[in-house]
């Protein structure tokens, strides 16, 4: 079996609060997987009982065809969220320290050089900057060499330069025939790294399937885009969904949809026409009021 | 400006009412240290300490001496370990009432005066002498100050640091590797358990070496008592910190720990003469047994033998302190 990693029916509840509501799904070899979700879909909670961090309420986690156990830690690479690291070390003894949990590690100046650690060996870990402490920590995940390797956005906070250069990085890391599970709020960044991805949306997955299948999936053509203000009060014959200031509208036939807008006195300025993107899948999805 | 002060006042104010371990400590903590001394140092000091040998149940009257007020009269096993309390000048005066003998300390100026108002008293006890320096307070005091500073760099050094960990996330962190609990615990224990030695031991003979203070034991003796000892307070502190997640109800738990062992561990006075609840409540800190341990090494030249039962009573708390300790111990922390 290829399957790397598979869970069934993952439930995990806090007092009332069901935070993750039996979702199940599995994830093959070299594969690069996404969980996507807004803030409280239960992402991280799913991604740390795969981890083994916490203990799902009921159902099953399998990692390399077992069920899923301490032993396998020594074949994972987990970046948490976010984590605190011991202080007063640099970054080269914080490196050290965790190798020596692992019998297996990677060669160190090689983890060095993959992840650009180069030049801040030497300081004091606490004192990276946001981009340099993830590139810090994505090298701690990887320093067992681990056959899998699970990322919870790893790339939050850092600027879209540094964004790039972690999904280079990333890239790299699957070209070595890793498998990944990593959760984001980037639709850019799933669309660049992901093979395949689910969306979850209060403890539940709404969907799930390549960012090209998500895509063709639900949208058919291309969209319209109409400042809000513009259709005010009209009723027109297609139906829109409302964002904000922004109305979209779905076609396959733009000339005949600009006409019908025309018809009915919408103005036509701040009109823009663009194809979907996981971004309009996602609040689709898990957002925002749908009105006919 | 009063409104901005105002907002960060009543912030405060609703932090501090609603952390309720920290607010149940707050008001507990110092009615107890008042209770604690009133039950200690209720019934005041008395001006002479007299031991006394032998003293029996069966005695239909006592000398008229033992009748006089604002003298303590303080029961030995032993006249070897009276003699030894008198020639340090920690007790006034030896009586044996079997023998009708009294021991004096002519050095002593307490002593002096004890005597007269006993042979006054009582002229049909006979005199005899011991003689010896009195104790010089700071060599009393020194195994009482190295405990103390054993069991805070103990208690905190460990208890606090894990709490501090399993908030931060490090604990965490450390949970996602193949590291066990047990190899995690051992390395605080055995980190703190060096950096409490060495300090100690710089203490210790720093000042034996600088201001000569007395050592009449083995050195080796004494690095042995002090290592149990720290074994015994650093289970403490994990013990402690094993499951708690919030740095302020630990800290509460510390305060709790440390400051009857402060007071009662006779780390600044004795409490010999003290009233029994007392001392059993002593008996059952560790730092008592330490630095009386640590104590009788240093001033008395007691060897290992002789204060195995402090080091005993130090293990068997040691023992305690680790199986709670791993019956309760959590990695999981609030950190997200
Ligand atoms: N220890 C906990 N106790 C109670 N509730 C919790 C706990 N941990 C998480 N939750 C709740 O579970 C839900 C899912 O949280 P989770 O952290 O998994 O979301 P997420 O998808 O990772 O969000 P984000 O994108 O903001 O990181 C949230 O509503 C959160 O408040
Ligand atoms: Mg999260």
């Amino acid at each position: 079996m290829t399957d790397l990693l598979s869970i069934h029916n993952l439930v995990k509840r806090y007092k009332q609060l069901t935070a993750v509501d039996g979702i199940s799904f599995s994830v093959a070899k070299g594969q690069c997987f996404g969980l996507l979700g807004p803030n409280g879909a239960g992402k991280t909670t799913t991604i740390e009982m795969m981890e083994g961090i916490s203990k799902p309420t009921s159902g099953e986690v399998r990692l390399f065809g077992e069920p899923a156990s301490r032993k396998a830690f020594e074949r994972v690479g987990i970046q948490f969220q976010n984590t605190a690291l011991q202080d007063y070390l640099t970054v080269a003894e914080t490196l050290k320290l965790f190798a020596a949990f692992y019998t297996k590690t990677i060669d160190r100046d090689e983890l060095v050089e993959l992840c650009s650690l180069g030049e801040f060996l030497n300081r004091d870990a606490r004192k990276l900057s946001g981009g340099q402490r993830q590139r810090l920590l994505l090298a701690l995940a990887l320093i067992n060499d681990p056959d899998l390797v699970f990322l919870d956005e790893p790339t939050t906070g850092l600027d879209p330069q540094s964004r790039r250069n972690f999904w280079e990085l990333v890239q790299a890391i699957k070209r070595r025939g890793k498998t990944i599970v990593l959760t984001t709020h980037y639709m850019d960044e799933a669309e660049t790294l992901c093979d395949d991805i689910a969306i979850m949306d209060q403890g539940r997955i709404v969907e799930r399937g390549s960012p090209a299948q998500l895509l063709d999936r639900h949208f058919e053509g291309v969209m319209v885009h109409l400042p809000a203000s513009a259709v005010d009060g009209k009723t027109l014959p297609f139906d829109m969904l409302i964002n904000r200031e922004r109305v979209e509208i779905q076609t396959t036939a733009v000339d005949a949809t600009v006409r019908q807008l025309a018809d009915a006195q919408v103005s036509l300025t701040g009109l823009q026409v663009k194809s979907p993107n996981l971004d309009d899948l996602f609040l689709k999805l898990t957002g925002h009021a749908l009105r006919a | 400006m009063m409104s901005r002060l105002l907002a960060v006042f009543n912030a405060r104010n609703k932090e501090f009412w609603r952390d309720r371990s920290s607010l149940a400590w707050n008001f507990a903590f110092p009615f107890l240290l008042v209770f604690g001394f009133y039950f200690i140092f209720g019934q005041g000091m008395p001006m002479f300490k007299v031991g006394v040998i032998s003293e029996h149940d069966a005695y239909i009257s006592r000398p008229a001496f033992m009748q006089l007020s604002h003298i303590q009269f303080v029961p030995y096993e032993e006249l070897d370990q009276a003699l030894n309390r008198a020639r340090r000048h920690q007790i006034d005066l030896v009586l044996d009432l079997d023998r009708q003998l009294y021991w004096v300390n002519e050095e002593s100026r307490n002593g002096y005066v004890a005597e007269r108002l006993l042979v006054n008293a009582d002229p049909e006890f006979n005199r005899r002498v011991v003689q010896g320096e009195p104790i010089r307070y700071v060599d009393w005091v020194l195994p009482g100050i190295i405990g103390m500073n054993i069991m805070f760099s103990s208690l905190f050094g460990v208890g606090y640091a894990i709490v501090r960990y399993r908030k931060n996330g490090v604990l965490k962190r450390l949970k996602a590797t193949p590291l066990s609990a047990f190899e995690f615990v051992s390395a605080q224990i055995l980190s703190r358990l060096l950096t409490v030695m060495l300090v100690a031991s710089i203490i210790y003979f720093g000042s034996h070496w600088a201001l000569s203070t007395l050592m009449l034991g083995s050195a080796f003796s004494l690095l042995v008592t002090l290592f149990i000892g720290a074994l015994a307070l650093i289970s403490l502190g994990l013990a402690v910190a094993s499951r708690s997640r919030s740095e302020e109800l630990t800290g509460g738990l510390m305060n709790m720990a440390t400051w009857p062992m402060m007071g009662l561990s006779q780390v600044w006075f004795s409490l010999e003469g003290a009233p029994p609840m007392v001392q059993s409540l002593a008996n059952a800190l560790p730092l008592t047994h330490l630095v009386s341990a640590a104590r009788e090494i240093t001033t008395e030249g007691a060897s290992l033998m002789q204060v195995s039962d402090h080091l005993l009573i130090l293990v068997g708390m040691t023992a305690l302190f680790l199986g709670v300790a791993a019956l309760l111990f959590n990695w999981d922390s609030d950190h997200r």
